[in-house]
């Protein structure tokens, strides 16, 4: 038996002026639906894209707060299916939830800002490992530890290999600072978005580390 | 594959055969209504779909279930016109081909979206279904009511009817199409 529906694709394929048109529409439809979506609590994880100095950021968060940080080589889709099996399927492209961290992120990058103050989901890490990140955050802006300190701090100095995989794990790089914690002998260890951007971050701190936010201009 | 996809990649993928599904079923001004309700609907059912479901007939069945809400609501029967979508006759060529500009595409959209307005309603929805939305025709019978068969003939009868107009409209016969691409 013959495919019918492909035997009149001519008929009613679209043109390319109504594919332009229809594409204009499902911009503005789609706005709609991740307002309806929110304020009907149907949006289990919102996403954007954000560029960067170390590259597009892809910035996902659940009403609970930022769940997820990762770098182009992690590669965005797939960061994004793994979401939809871990959290939920529910998932769109919904920029508003994002304002406030992509607004901190740039303050940040433009060395303006030293932490970071939006909530966060942990739900993607567990036990050791959220301990570890739970830690993160009190390294300051500018300064480093290692991961045996790291180790140390969180009460178990034996468990290094352990902190180097939870800071490796980290879903949400930047923003929770696993690029501050280095090697005994200094060297940068590991890092998700790549040895280039760990040196970046460093190095753009390293730069804003001595100077108060205050005295910066424009602040 | 048995894994889900992020329920944005079901809209990147069907939005647009969705909306031309209730363009052809209500007409430009209703069918975002009807848009708008299939895709709220299906994001709050996602998550107990079946990973080997048919996405596509799945949106197409809501969106069936959509445009008869949109048609109560609206109390009246269902009438799709040809008319073009604000958006797009306000200084913009699209669907008509362009006034005088160099489209190759030699279809004039505005009759063909105008003939499918002007199918009777059984026709009209299952060329909308079958050749728009690429339901199988046993399941455009099931919205529908009937028999296979009569979906079948319903569908065929429209496409039949459409190409009539297209005929026209490529000999240059039908008087309405004279009136394209002209500029005011």
């Amino acid at each position: 038996m013959n495919d019918p529906a492909a035997e009149n694709l001519d008929l009613l394929a679209p043109s390319t002026d109504e594919l332009a048109e229809l594409e204009a529409s499902i911009t503005e439809l789609h706005l709609l639906l991740e307002r309806r979506a929110q304020d009907a609590h149907m949006l289990d994880l919102a996403y954007t894209t954000v560029d960067s100095p170390v590259g597009s950021l892809l910035l996902a968060a659940s009403d609970r707060g930022l769940v997820r940080v990762a770098y182009a080589v992690e590669d965005h889709d797939a960061v994004l299916e793994t979401l939809s099996q871990r959290i939920s399927a529910r998932i769109l492209r919904a920029p508003r939830r994002l304002d406030t961290v992509a607004a901190e992120l740039e303050q940040y990058f433009a060395g303006t800002r030293r932490a970071f103050d939006v909530p966060l989901d942990p739900s993607l890490s567990s036990g050791f490992r959220r301990l570890v990140q739970q830690h993160l955050p009190d390294i300051a802006y500018g300064s480093t530890e290692t991961y045996k300190e790291v180790a140390a701090l969180v009460g178990n100095p034996q468990a290094v290999r352990a902190v180097g995989s939870a800071c490796a794990t980290n879903p949400l790089p930047v923003v929770v600072p696993c690029h501050r914690v280095l090697r005994s002998d200094g060297s940068l260890g590991g890092y998700i978005g790549g040895l280039a951007a760990k040196a970046a971050l460093l190095e753009l701190e390293s730069a804003g580390a001595g100077v108060s936010p205050a005295a910066r201009p424009g602040v | 594959m048995n894994t889900k996809q992020p329920f944005e990649k079901i809209v990147a993928a069907h939005g647009t055969t969705v909306l031309r599904v209730c363009r052809a079923v209500l007409g430009v001004h209703d069918a975002d209504d009807a848009w708008s309700e299939t895709f709220l609907s299906a994001l709050k059912a996602y998550p107990e779909l079946p990973p080997d479901a048919n996405v596509e007939a799945w949106l197409v069945t809501i969106a069936h279930r959509k445009a008869i809400d949109v048609t109560r609501q609206r109390g009246r029967q269902p009438v799709a016109v040809g008319e073009l979508p604000e958006r797009v006759s306000v200084g913009s060529s699209a669907l008509t081909g362009g006034a005088g500009d160099d489209s190759t595409d030699p279809h004039d959209r505005v009759a063909l979206w105008q003939a499918v307005g002007a199918l009777p309603d059984k026709q009209r929805q299952a060329v909308a279904y079958h050749y728009l939305g690429g339901l199988p025709f046993a399941e455009v019978a099931e919205l529908l009511g009937g028999s296979v068969e009569a979906a079948r003939r319903a569908s065929s009868d429209g496409v039949k009817a459409l190409r009539r107009v297209y005929s026209h409209e490529q000999s240059g016969g039908h008087p309405s199409s004279r009136t394209k691409g002209q500029k005011p």
